[in-house]
């Protein structure tokens, strides 16, 4: 039962960069493009699918967990950290370096692998070995 | 080129905030991609991690799903070639474990969290994301 419900969210959450667009890197790199915003070749969608993911998330994350615990865990394992400390910049800097240079971040990469592509697989494994290393690094 | 799809890309971010206030309703957890993954990798530290596993293998099983349904294999245009492609991977791996979460921790459930660390966390990854295609692109034209 809980890996069928693991199994689902993990397909919706996939349907879901499938159906976006956002398992194309091509997509991913045309939004990251602002100098394309001249020229027309511009690509929005990324910005609308945050939109809509938030939209959604708003309402569960505002209300959920008020509740006496979910529904298949005795309570919430939510982040409570509120530093804004040097981890929380170095981090998202290199990533988002990273994420420009080939247009994948974690979640396409790894939906990509289902569409056969080589390139999604090779990225991934350089990805665990360097989620590996960053786990190392913040110990 | 890629053409905007606003329709599409409401309905799939939709999907994703589905996904992850499910994630949250049922386990009370949050569905971050970068911290799913990593606690696949040992040493394990609880007792969910084949959930996470099977959770993996529903995000690969899905373009399988359109493909079967659609006969259309979904789109993975990737231009980068091998090398720039294992330094993206491990920058992209180190980055999101190292600052707590990616686009899906820190963007949509952080962001639904209302959480102020995920607003930095975010506003610095895509700052030097769009610095990185602006410099790749059009100063060194690869």
């Amino acid at each position: 039962m809980r890996l069928a419900l693991h199994f689902a969210i993990g397909l919706i959450f996939g349907l879901g960069l499938v159906l976006s667009g956002m398992s194309n890197p091509a997509k991913v790199l045309n939004f990251l493009d602002l100098a394309a915003l001249p020229t027309g070749g511009w690509d929005p969608s990324l910005a609308f699918v945050l939109g809509g993911a938030v939209i959604i998330g708003l309402i569960g994350f505002q209300t959920i967990p008020r509740w006496r615990h979910p529904l298949l865990a005795d309570h919430f394992a939510l982040p409570t950290a509120t530093r804004i400390d040097r981890r929380l910049l170095i981090g998202p800097a290199i990533f988002g370096i990273g994420w420009g240079l080939a247009g994948f971040c974690p979640g396409p990469a790894l939906v990509a692998l289902g569409t056969g592509s080589t390139e999604a697989a090779l990225l991934s494994v350089a990805m665990l070995a360097g989620m590996a290393a960053g786990r190392l690094a913040a110990r | 080129m890629t053409a905007f799809s606003p329709v599409s890309a409401l309905v799939g971010g939709g999907l994703i905030g589905l996904a992850s206030v499910l994630m949250l309703a049922v386990f009370g957890r949050i569905a971050g991609i970068s911290g799913i993954a990593v606690r696949l990798l040992p040493p394990y530290t609880d007792r969910e991690t084949s959930g996470r596993a099977a959770f993996i293998l529903g995000l690969i099983a899905a373009p399988l799903l359109i493909w079967l349904l659609t006969g259309t294999r979904p789109a993975a245009v990737v231009e980068a070639g091998p090398m720039r492609l294992l330094v993206a991977g491990a920058l992209v791996g180190f980055g999101a474990v190292y600052g707590s979460g990616c686009t899906s921790g820190h963007g949509v459930c952080g962001l639904s969290r209302l959480s102020r660390r995920s607003f930095v966390a975010v506003g610095v990854f895509m700052t030097t994301a769009i610095l990185t295609v602006f410099v790749t692109r059009h100063w060194m034209g690869v």
